[in-house]
């Protein structure tokens, strides 16, 4: 069982980027309702990057660090970088294969910054 | 009681996965099967596969009295008067749906209140709280008590003269709370005598002795796959003095007189609500569950239940970061037992249990409202049944201290 690895952990009891932006393009919150998760985003954009981001919430380990990880990596990337991801590049954080109940956990910081991204497009026209 | 003589007849027991037994404690979603009731069901398909009450030949006879002899069965289990108040469904949920659907259209009028409670799983809460609107009906519920119990000492504030429907659950799926069934009819029947009322069994059915008639409400639901039978059959009990309230909820086959042009003429209960063929294998493996479970007797399922229940109250008392939903007290809830862990999410908790085939449920269980009032966003949750040993509550909770320790 490697679900729940050394850096997973580590994510989890001290996520990166966790809090506010002062200064920020838009704000999206989405959860997994039945899980009883919600992850919420602040994420400033600029010239078609993603320049800041911080997240809020509470959720299992899996989602917790998922989005601790994911805004660690994305931040500096381009809009269109990030809109090109798909699930797998999440899943990739853990290292082995997530059973189908759980990749909804992993997958749900993604999607919330994909959808920041494409209302924060809308925003700045 | 013998349980590991009872641990034989259920075949998945034996299977391991990653070299190790499974640990089943997730009864209250849906309880395993013994042998005696696969055995029947194959039976029907292999036997007297037939259509029921069509066929002029011997095995559609076979079928529809094996099918029959069911209803009789369940009429008996339940302590009903009659065998026609007994309908076959796919499950609870469409059970509460039908009387949802039924009810709105005719019984229920513009102005008349349901009245259901915030510790209801779904399908008694969102029926009522979606069909409502649409009818121009008022929907309401009464609230938890902070030991996770129904609030009854508020429900003469909530239920008034033109509430006409009062629907609740028997047992919490998540404290596991007993409610007071026969005192709660009471009280809603001082303030409203004619109110249709409906008792959600799906969590006591299979746990203890009911006596439908003698509760005092219109109808019962529960589901055969939570006590033993298989899935896709669920059972409405409604009395006969309180089905002409009831429209039909699908129209079709099975259930129908005569049919003409402008006009159709409809069978009697239970039939009128039996529309389509049914999962005639199902009703008849179901049979052979409650026969089961006559021969075990409920009452000492449920004392097995409750010993099972302390066993595992000492062992929790010793986790002083575990938070128990619901009454402390085993008498006083049915055979399962709801959880948080300070700082571990329950799906994590779930997750890590897995790797010891332990299997719980994580979330919130089909009843968000009643997390919301408790302020929590979801639990993990055990639940046991009559195969249940003190040694798989023994492997829980080493598969706790591993949690603990992977999260420390």
């Amino acid at each position: 069982m490697d679900l729940y690895r050394e850096i997973v952990l580590d994510h989890y009891k001290h996520p990166r980027n966790f809090g506010n932006l002062a200064k920020k393009t838009i704000t999206i919150e989405d959860g997994n309702v039945t899980c009883g998760d919600t992850i919420e985003m602040d994420v400033l954009m600029k010239n078609g990057m993603v320049e800041d981001i911080a997240f809020r919430g509470i959720g299992c380990a899996i989602s917790i660090s998922s989005a601790s990880m994911l805004t660690e990596e994305m931040k500096g990337k381009s809009v269109n970088e990030v809109m090109a991801l798909s699930a797998d590049h999440v899943f990739k954080y853990f290292g082995t294969t997530l059973t189908p109940s759980r990749t909804k956990c992993a997958v749900l910081s993604l999607e919330v910054l994909q959808k920041a991204l494409v209302q924060g497009k809308e925003r700045l026209k | 009681m013998d349980v590991t003589s009872i641990r034989k007849d259920f075949p998945q027991l034996t299977r391991f996965i990653r070299n190790k037994p499974i640990v089943y404690l997730d009864s209250a979603a849906t309880s395993l099967k013994p042998i005696q009731v696969l055995e029947k069901e194959d039976e029907y398909y292999k036997k007297y596969c037939a259509n029921i009450f069509r066929g002029i030949y011997d095995i559609s006879e076979e079928a529809t009295a094996e099918y029959e002899a069911v209803r009789e069965i369940t009429k008996n289990f339940f302590h009903s008067n009659d065998a026609n108040e007994i309908i076959f469904t796919r499950n609870t949920t469409e059970s509460l749906n039908l009387l949802a659907y039924s009810l709105y259209r005719g019984y229920l009028h513009k102005g008349d209140e349901v009245v259901s409670t915030i510790l209801e799983h779904h399908s008694n809460f969102v029926p009522w709280q979606q069909l409502s609107p649409e009818y121009g009906v008022v929907f309401n519920y009464i609230g938890v008590t902070n030991e996770g119990e129904l609030d009854v000492q508020s429900l003469s504030k909530v239920v008034t003269a033109k509430t006409k429907v009062f629907t609740f659950t028997a047992v919490s799926n998540v404290s596991g709370a007993i409610a007071d069934v026969y005192d709660i009819v009471k009280r809603v029947r001082k303030i409203s005598p004619s109110c249709f009322i409906i008792v959600d069994a799906a969590q006591a059915a299979p746990h203890m002795e009911i006596h439908v008639s003698g509760w005092g409400a219109d109808a019962v639901a529960c589901s055969s796959h939570k006590m033993l039978g298989p899935t896709g059959i669920g059972v409405l009990w409604v009395s006969a003095r309180s089905s002409g309230h009831l429209k039909p909820f699908l129209y079709g086959g099975e259930m129908i007189k005569a049919v003409y042009k402008d006009r159709s003429e409809f069978k009697e209960m239970p039939h009128l609500f039996e529309a389509g063929t049914p999962h005639i294998a199902g009703v008849i493996g179901f049979g052979k569950a409650i026969e089961y479970l006559e021969k075990i007797g409920m009452e000492k399922i449920r004392r097995h239940e409750v010993d099972i229940l302390s066993y595992a109250f000492s062992k929790f008392s010793k986790y002083k970061d575990i938070t128990i939903i619901g009454p402390k007290d085993p008498r006083k809830r049915g055979g399962v037992i709801a959880f948080t862990v300070k700082g571990i999410h329950s799906h994590d908790v779930a997750q890590i249990l897995n790797e010891d085939n332990i299997c719980i449920r994580a979330g919130n269980h089909c009843a968000m409202p009643f997390h919301t009032a408790l302020n929590i966003p979801s639990s993990a949750r055990i639940s046991f049944y009559i195969y249940t040993t003190r040694d798989d509550i023994d492997t829980f909770f080493r598969g706790i201290d591993r949690v603990k320790k992977v999260f420390s």
